[in-house]
């Protein structure tokens, strides 16, 4: 999967993979993908929260080993 | 999405030991990801949180019977002196070891996001606080202040 930047969450609990996710999202442009991992097992559901709420799209999940991968394409303005 | 008002979250924070501090910081900084406009009005022992230095937030095992201890501490154990500061060490390691976020980080990424952060100006006068123990990102006002907001607001917490 093709992404614009790339930032590791891991090993941080809530609220801080959504908080690096928020300004990881600010430094890309609209459409532009952003790639996020995390440790938390609290995050699924929350960036799956966090995007519904925020127009951003949850365009892929992996999960490897408890790693968590979220791709977020950042929503039109 | 993105057009339309966005929501609002006033929280009071009455609240000034460490364990206490969590919840309206966490709630407010992930509110305001989630493209709310934030209040937190800070009042009675909530103030301590508005402080440059929160090295002396404490968390307390006294009358807190839910508090996990390694071992079980009648209370007559925990009122010894230096039980407390025990107790806070413990909650700081644990906290920093499982990658849970430093109530100074939190209020950072609450001020960095525009969290508007409110001190009661009836508390800081009853307890005779000093304006220059806070930080700079505040402001002062009362009630009514805090009914301006959070009359408007979609959610209203009192922690």
């Amino acid at each position: 999967m093709e992404f614009d930047k790339e930032l590791d969450a891991k090993n941080l609990n809530c609220p801080l993979p959504i908080l690096r996710c928020k300004k990881g999202l600010s430094e890309i442009e609209a459409g532009q993908t952003l790639k996020i991992m995390a440790t938390d097992p609290g995050a699924t559901k929350d960036f799956q929260a966090f995007c519904k709420q925020t127009g951003h799209e949850l365009l892929q999940l992996d999960d490897a080993d408890g790693v968590l991968t979220f791709y977020i394409k950042k929503r039109a303005d | 999405m993105a057009t339309g008002r966005p929501k609002k979250l006033a929280l009071i924070a009455s609240k000034g030991s460490l364990d206490w501090a969590y919840p309206p910081f966490i709630l407010a900084s992930t509110a305001a990801a989630l493209d709310y406009d934030v209040q937190i009005f800070f009042t009675f022992y909530g103030l301590t949180l508005l402080k440059k230095d929160l090295s002396d937030l404490k968390v307390s095992p006294f009358g807190n019977p839910a508090m996990p201890m390694p071992v079980p501490m009648p209370n007559l154990v925990q009122v010894l002196p230096g039980m407390e500061s025990m107790a806070t060490m413990m909650m700081k390691q644990k906290i920093a070891s499982k990658g849970v976020a430093s109530i100074e980080e939190l209020r950072s990424a609450c001020i960095e996001a525009g969290v508007k952060l409110i001190a009661c100006q009836m508390t800081v006068d009853l307890f005779d606080f000093k304006k220059t123990d806070f930080i700079d990102d505040i402001e002062y006002g009362g009630a009514a202040t805090f009914f301006e907001f959070a009359g408007e607001s979609n959610v209203n917490l009192f922690i």
